[in-house]
């Protein structure tokens, strides 16, 4: 399966600190799901790898489960929780 | 001595359909029976059977009840205001005094509220979780609009280091317990509201004892424990949850209303303790409070009032460094443990154990 087109991934908050950068661009493989293109992400970015079972995904500004299929020239943001009040 | 007497809408009748009368007297009880000169059948209004003073009806001298003065024997000075306020059939005073009415009038001026939306207001109870960084402009700007009941829960006491955010606190409270700090704030902003404090965390076998005592709850909360403490509670009590929360540059809000989802459906799992930092730890631009504690009054004053579109299966996202706004589709998850279809919670669990993270309480204070 090749490259067909990219995805837009914006890290929020603590994700952003991490990796120090809120927003990539990665070439979308054909069938990719919200899911791995998270593990490319993290792959990029070891450092997130402990924040990936609480993280939120929502994909062009909608909520998404990790199995949901991205398509390309989708927007996928990977939102942790934040807890300061 | 003469004063300004206001009446409220049920004995205008008797008065020339006027909101307020001039009387003389030195008493209360002088003004009342001025007023039954110079409108015969008032007085009658305000007695029962007996000759005495119904117990529906009270007397505000300068918006004090006069059963805290000196009863009808009250001296009053030139210029003072009087009110002669009928209990409503539901049970609360819940007439506009003429300070009230001069108070809220950029409210009431607006026919999505009016004074029916703003005895709305006044009648409502609204517990805030944490007097800090979000409490402090949430606290502010629903006292400023009157909610008549504001409830506050932080075992807190002011820091320094809270100063730089905390809007409720000032340098001389420092030492202070947080909600006392915040009532006198508060009070000192608005006399005619109700402050409830609650020097307390709010933990497993206090939360239901002190959320059952409110309308709609909001979240200021400085820990994950205490949000998924918050989150179920409120679901399992039935209560509208306006959710905020800050760290360093961003900020996130939403509103969960019970049965259309909740905290646990956006994020099941709390994240492992360290990953993701505190305001103590990473630090928070200060104005970034009043940007998500002002939407979060927002969202609270549209609950009381029914108007507009809730931040419901929405979740808000603020990125103050690149002055972004975010809005995010959710919404309820049918797995969801607390709010799915088959829950599998029920009442409240041991959240410190949940989040493998102690609640902080005054031995360790945080700071909001």
């Amino acid at each position: 399966m090749g490259a067909m087109g990219t995805v837009t991934v914006l890290l929020f908050a603590s994700l952003a600190e991490r990796a120090g950068t809120r927003r990539l661009e990665l070439p979308l493989e054909e069938g990719a799901t919200v899911g791995e293109v998270r593990d490319r992400v993290v792959a990029q970015f070891p450092q997130l790898a402990p924040a990936v079972p609480t993280l939120m995904y929502a994909l062009d500004e909608e909520y998404a489960r990790e199995d949901a299929p991205v398509r390309p020239g989708s927007t996928l943001a990977l939102i942790p929780p934040v807890s300061g009040g | 001595m003469s004063v300004n007497v206001y009446i409220p809408t049920p004995f205008r009748h008797l008065v020339g359909n006027r909101a307020s009368v001039r009387a003389t007297g030195v008493t209360v009880r002088d003004i009342i029976e001025d007023l039954d000169r110079q409108f015969p059948g008032f007085r009658a209004q305000l007695v029962d059977s007996t000759g005495e003073r119904a117990r529906h009806i009270n007397i505000y001298v300068n918006q004090v009840e006069i059963e805290n003065l000196a009863g009808e024997a009250t001296e009053l000075n030139e210029g003072d205001e009087v009110a002669v306020i009928p209990a409503l059939a539901g049970g609360a005073p819940t007439a506009l005094t003429p300070e009230m009415v001069e108070r809220y009038s950029r409210h009431i001026i607006m026919p999505q509220v009016g004074s029916a939306g703003q005895r709305k207001i006044i009648e409502a109870k609204v517990l805030i979780i944490g007097a800090g960084g979000l409490g402090s402009p949430v606290a502010l700007y629903l006292a400023l609009a009157g909610v008549g009941t504001i409830g506050i829960v932080d075992f807190d006491v002011v820091d320094r280091s809270n100063l730089q955010r905390q809007i409720l606190h000032q340098t001389d409270d420092i030492g202070k317990p947080k909600v006392q700090s915040a009532r006198e704030t508060l009070l000192a902003h608005n006399p005619n509201i109700e402050v409830v404090t609650h020097e307390t965390p709010i933990t497993s076998d206090n939360a239901f004892e002190i959320i059952s005592q409110y309308d709609i709850v909001v979240n200021g909360a400085d820990n994950f424990a205490t949000r998924y403490l918050v989150n179920d509670a409120c679901y399992l009590l039935k209560k509208p949850l306006v959710d905020g929360s800050i760290l360093m540059f961003d900020g996130q809000a939403t509103t969960y209303l019970p049965g259309k989802g909740c905290y646990r459906c956006l994020y099941p799992a709390p994240p492992p303790p360290g990953m993701v930092p505190s305001c103590a730890e990473a630090g928070v631009l200060g104005a970034m409070c009043a940007t998500i504690g002002s939407i979060q009054a927002t969202e609270v004053l549209k609950l009381i009032l029914e108007i507009g579109e809730p931040l419901v299966n929405r979740l808000l996202l603020y990125d103050a460094l690149t002055l972004e706004f975010r809005i995010v589709k959710v919404r309820r998850d049918p797995n969801c443990p607390l709010c799915g279809d088959n829950p599998t919670i029920h009442e409240l669990i041991d959240y410190e154990a949940f989040c493998g993270a102690p609640i902080p309480h005054a031995a360790a204070p945080f700071g909001g």
